[in-house]
C-alpha cells in the first residue's frame, strides 16, 4: 500500500465517530465574522496605516502626485544611493527626478543573479494592496512590483501605496481583493529579529530600510 | 546536547536541573513576561477576539473532521498548479523522500527555513547520514545549530541564551560552517544580527535547494503560507531552484477567506504584533494549470490579470515538492479528547503563560514541542512508551492559563487530565494506525515519573502561586476526579471544588494521600 492510501485510510478510520452523512458544510463555523474593526473614512484608514506602519518602523511619508518625483530623488540622495532596481510597469515618471539627479536606473531582469540584486542599492515599487489595520503593503508581482526577490535583497525598499483606492481597513478585505494563485508578499515594516534577548534589531535578512509613500490624490 | 531526543531523562529529572540553572531561569523569565504583557495589548485591539477565537477552533474542527476530504483537496491544488505531492506515513518515510529529492538535485548543501516539524523528524540528523549538510537559516535557530544545542522555545528558540553566550557561540563556531564572525565581535544585540546577516548571505546567495514548512494549506487553492519576521524564509522561498516543504497534515484550512481569521490571531498571539514582518504565499510553481484563470474567490486582484509575471521568468523555485506528513497525526485524530490537539497554530502563547515551563525550560519536555502545548501533542504523536513521554502530561499544574491565550481554544487542561488517566489506567489507543491497549502503569516506570513530576510541581511554590492568579478564572477547567497519584482517594470521594486560594492546601492534601509507601 502506497503511503498515500495508508496515510488517507488512516485518516478515514480515526473519523469513525463522525457520522457518514455528515458533509464539511455541515460542521458550523461559529458566527459572522466582522470584515474589519470600525467604520473608517478613507482619510481615516490612511492615517491609521501611517501610523501602524511608523509603529513597526517603516518610515511613512505622504505626497501629491506631483511631488512623488522630487520626494523619491530626496530619499535616495539622503542614503546617497546611486542605483536603483525598478520592475517593469512601474510609471516612468516616479524615478524621473533620481535619474535627473544622476541615479542609474536597473530594470529588473529575470536572468539577473542573486549577486548581481545584491549589488543594487535600493528598490523602487508599487503594490497591490495596504491594510491599515495592521500597517501592512502586499506585493503581487503585478506590474510596478516586480518579482518577490527584488523587494528582498537590496537593503533599501521604497514602496508606493495609491491613496485611497489601494487602503483597505482589514486583512479579511486584503485577500478578497487578492488572487491565490499569484506569488504573494506582505510586508509589515522592515525585516527584523527579536531573537537575542527580545530586543528588537532591523535587517537580519530582508531590507534594512523601508520607506512607504502614500500617494494621495 | 545535542542529536536526538532519545535518551532524554523524565520531564521532573530534566526539569528539575533546569529550575538549578539560575542563567537559564533569568532569561526564560525575562522573555516570557515581556511577550506575555504585550500580548495582552495586541489582543486588546481587535474588538471581536473572543468571536475570532471561536470561528477559528470551529473551522479546525470543521478540518478535522473532514481531513481526508481536505487534504485530497489541497493534493489536487498543489498538482494543478505544477507542484508535486508526496505522502508520509512516519518520519522516516518523510526523511526518506526529502533525502531522494536532495540527491536527485546533485547538491549537499541545503538550507532550512525554521520548521518545528522537520525538527520532529530529525531531518537534519538524517540528510547528515546521507553526507546532506542542512544549514538553519533563522537567527535563533543558527544559534542552536553553532551552539549544538536544541530549541527551547517554539518561536524563540534560542530564547535560553542570552548575549553574551550568544557571541561566543558565533565567535567559537561561524568559521565551521561558512563565513567566520568578525574580528572584535561584541554582545551587542545589533551587531550580532550584522553577523549572521553576512554569515547567512553567502548562503543565500548561491543556495539551489531550500526546505521548509508552512504555517497554513488552503485546501480550497493549494496556497502555502509561512510567516516570518527576519526574511530567511522569504530567502529560501524565492531564491533556490528547489524548495521542499515538510507540512503536518493538521495545517490544512479549507477556504482563502479562511485564511483571514488565522492571520489575525496567529501575529498577536505569537510575537504580539498587529503583523509579522513577512508573509510568504505561494501556489504551486504558479506555472500548472490552474495559472491564469484564478482558481480562488479572490480574482481581479488589485493590479488587473492580464500583468501576470509568472511563468518560466524565474520568481521562486522552478521546482515544488510537497511533503505530508502524519507521524502520529492520525493517531492523535482517533482520540477525541486529545484531538483538539490538532488545532494548534503554534503561536507559543501558552508557553508564555505557563508557570511550569517559566521554571523548567524547554529543554526538559524532551520534543521540539515545548510547555503546556507540548505535554499534550507529544505523548500523542510518540506514544507513551517512554518514562518522559508518559510523565509530561504531569508537567502541568493545571491551572488552566494556557487555555485562557489559546487563539483556537485547546481545552489543555481537559486534554491532560485524560492523558494522565492513560498513563494511570491504561486503555484503548491507536498507535501507527492500529488500535492497541496499554497497561495501566500501576507499579511501573511510568507511574513513578508520573509521581515524580506532580511532586515536582507541588515543590515549586513560585510556579504554584503564579497559577493561582487565574485558577479562580479558570475553576471549571479543573478535573472532577484526580487521575495519577490522588486516583485511589478520590474514587471513593467528590472530588471538592477548587476554591483558587485554598489550591495548595488541596494539592496538599490529595498528594498527602496519594503517596506511594
Ligand atoms: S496550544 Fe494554543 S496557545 Fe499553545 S501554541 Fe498551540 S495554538 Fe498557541
Amino acid at each position: 500500500m502506497s503511503d498515500r492510501e495508508t496515510v488517507l485510510g488512516r485518516v478515514r478510520r480515526a473519523l469513525a465517530d463522525v457520522p457518514r452523512e455528515e458533509r464539511p458544510e455541515d460542521v458550523p463555523v461559529a458566527g459572522e465574522r466582522l470584515r474589519g474593526y470600525g467604520e473608517r473614512t478613507p482619510a481615516a484608514a490612511a492615517g491609521l496605516l501611517a501610523r501602524n506602519l511608523a509603529d513597526y518602523r517603516a518610515l511613512v511619508h505622504r505626497v501629491s502626485a506631483a511631488g512623488l518625483p522630487a520626494l523619491v530623488a530626496g530619499l535616495l540622495a539622503a542614503r546617497g544611493a546611486r542605483t536603483l532596481l525598478v520592475p517593469e510597469g512601474l510609471p516612468e515618471r516616479w524615478p524621473a527626478a533620481a535619474v535627473a539627479a544622476g541615479v542609474r536606473l536597473c530594470p529588473d531582469d529575470p536572468r539577473a543573479t542573486p549577486a548581481e540584486l545584491d549589488a543594487v542599492d535600493s528598490v523602487l515599487t508599487g503594490c497591490a494592496v495596504a491594510v491599515a489595520e495592521t500597517g501592512t503593503v502586499v506585493l503581487d508581482g503585478g506590474p510596478g512590483q516586480g518579482r518577490r526577490r527584488i523587494t528582498l535583497v537590496p537593503d533599501h525598499h521604497i514602496c508606493v501605496v495609491r491613496v485611497p483606492g489601494q487602503v483597505v481597513d482589514s486583512v479579511p478585505q486584503a485577500l478578497e481583493r487578492l488572487d491565490p494563485t499569484r506569488p504573494l508578499t506582505w510586508i509589515s515594516g522592515p525585516s527584523a529579529t527579536s531573537d537575542i534577548e527580545l530586543d528588537r534589531v532591523e535587517g537580519v535578512h530582508g531590507p534594512r530600510t523601508l520607506e512607504v509613500v502614500l500617494l494621495e490624490g | 546536547m545535542s542529536g536526538t531526543y532519545l535518551g532524554m531523562p523524565s520531564f521532573p529529572r530534566a526539569a528539575a536541573e533546569a529550575t538549578r540553572d539560575s542563567t537559564l531561569r533569568g532569561n526564560l523569565r525575562h522573555a516570557t513576561h515581556t511577550i506575555r504583557d504585550k500580548r495582552a495589548r495586541a489582543v486588546a485591539e481587535l474588538a471581536d477576539w473572543p468571536r475570532l477565537r471561536s470561528a477559528a477552533a470551529a473551522i479546525k474542527d470543521r478540518t478535522l473532521r473532514h481531513l481526508d476530504h481536505y487534504l485530497v483537496q489541497v493534493e489536487a491544488a498543489v498538482t494543478a498548479a505544477g507542484g508535486t505531492v508526496h505522502w508520509a506515513a512516519d518520519a522516516a518515510e518523510a526523511n526518506r523522500i526529502v533525502t531522494a529529492l536532495v540527491r536527485a538535485t546533485g547538491e549537499t548543501e541545503v538550507l532550512k527555513v525554521k520548521s518545528m516539524t522537520t525538527q520532529e523528524i530529525e531531518l537534519n540528523e538524517a540528510l547528515g547520514r546521507a553526507g546532506i549538510t542542512a544549514c538553519e537559516t533563522d537567527l535563533a535557530e543558527l544559534i542552536v545549530q553553532l551552539g549544538e544545542d536544541r530549541p527551547s522555545h517554539i518561536l524563540v528558540p534560542a530564547i535560553h541564551r542570552n548575549r553574551a553566550e550568544i557571541r561566543d557561540i558565533f565567535r567559537a563556531r561561524m568559521a565551521d560552517w561558512g563565513r567566520p564572525a568578525p574580528d572584535g565581535l561584541t554582545d551587542r544585540p545589533a551587531e550580532l544580527a550584522e553577523a549572521a546577516r553576512l554569515h547567512l548571505r553567502e548562503k543565500f546567495l548561491r543556495a539551489k535547494v531550500a526546505i521548509s514548512g508552512a504555517n497554513f494549506m488552503v485546501a480550497e487553492t493549494g496556497t502555502l503560507v509561512v510567516v516570518e519576521s527576519e526574511g530567511n524564509g522569504r530567502m529560501c522561498l524565492t531564491l533556490p531552484e528547489t524548495l521542499i516543504s515538510v507540512v503536518g497534515i493538521e495545517k490544512v484550512v479549507p477556504t482563502w477567506r479562511d485564511l483571514g481569521v488565522f492571520l489575525q490571531l496567529l501575529p498577536r498571539s505569537a510575537t504580539a504584533e498587529r503583523m509579522n514582518p513577512y508573509t510568504s504565499m505561494w501556489t504551486g510553481t504558479g506555472m500548472g494549470a490552474g495559472t491564469g484563470t484564478g482558481t480562488g474567490p479572490g480574482t481581479g486582484a488589485g493590479t488587473g490579470a492580464g500583468a501576470r509575471t509568472r511563468a518560466g521568468d524565474g520568481d521562486g523555485p522552478r521546482i515544488f515538492h510537497l511533503v505530508l506528513l502524519d507521524n502520529g497525526r492520525t493517531d492523535t485524530l482517533a482520540d477525541t479528547v486529545g484531538r483538539q490537539a490538532l488545532r494548534c497554530i503554534r503561536c507559543s502563547a501558552c508557553l508564555n503563560v505557563c508557570p511550569v515551563y517559566e521554571r523548567a525550560g524547554g529543554h526538559a519536555y524532551g520534543s521540539p514541542y515545548p510547555g503546556p502545548i507540548g505535554a499534550i501533542l507529544t505523548p500523542q504523536l510518540r506514544g507513551t512508551d517512554s518514562e518522559l513521554d508518559a510523565s509530561l502530561p504531569f508537567a502541568s499544574s493545571l491551572c488552566g492559563a494556557c487555555y485562557e491565550v489559546c487563539p483556537v481554544a485547546i481545552d489543555i487542561p481537559e486534554v491532560l487530565v485524560h492523558l494522565r488517566e492513560r498513563v494511570a489506567e491504561g486503555g484503548a489507543v491507536t498507535r501507527g494506525g492500529r488500535k492497541a491497549v496499554i497497561r495501566p502503569a500501576r507499579g511501573h516506570a511510568a507511574e513513578r515519573a508520573a509521581m515524580r513530576a506532580a511532586r515536582w510541581t507541588l515543590d515549586h511554590p513560585a510556579a504554584l502561586r503564579t497559577a493561582q492568579r487565574v485558577a479562580c478564572r479558570t475553576r471549571r477547567l479543573h478535573p472532577r476526579r484526580l487521575p495519577g497519584p490522588g486516583r485511589a482517594w478520590t474514587d471513593t470521594r467528590a472530588l471538592p471544588e477548587v476554591p483558587a486560594k485554598s489550591f495548595r492546601d488541596w494539592w496538599a492534601r490529595t498528594r498527602g494521600q496519594g503517596r506511594p509507601g
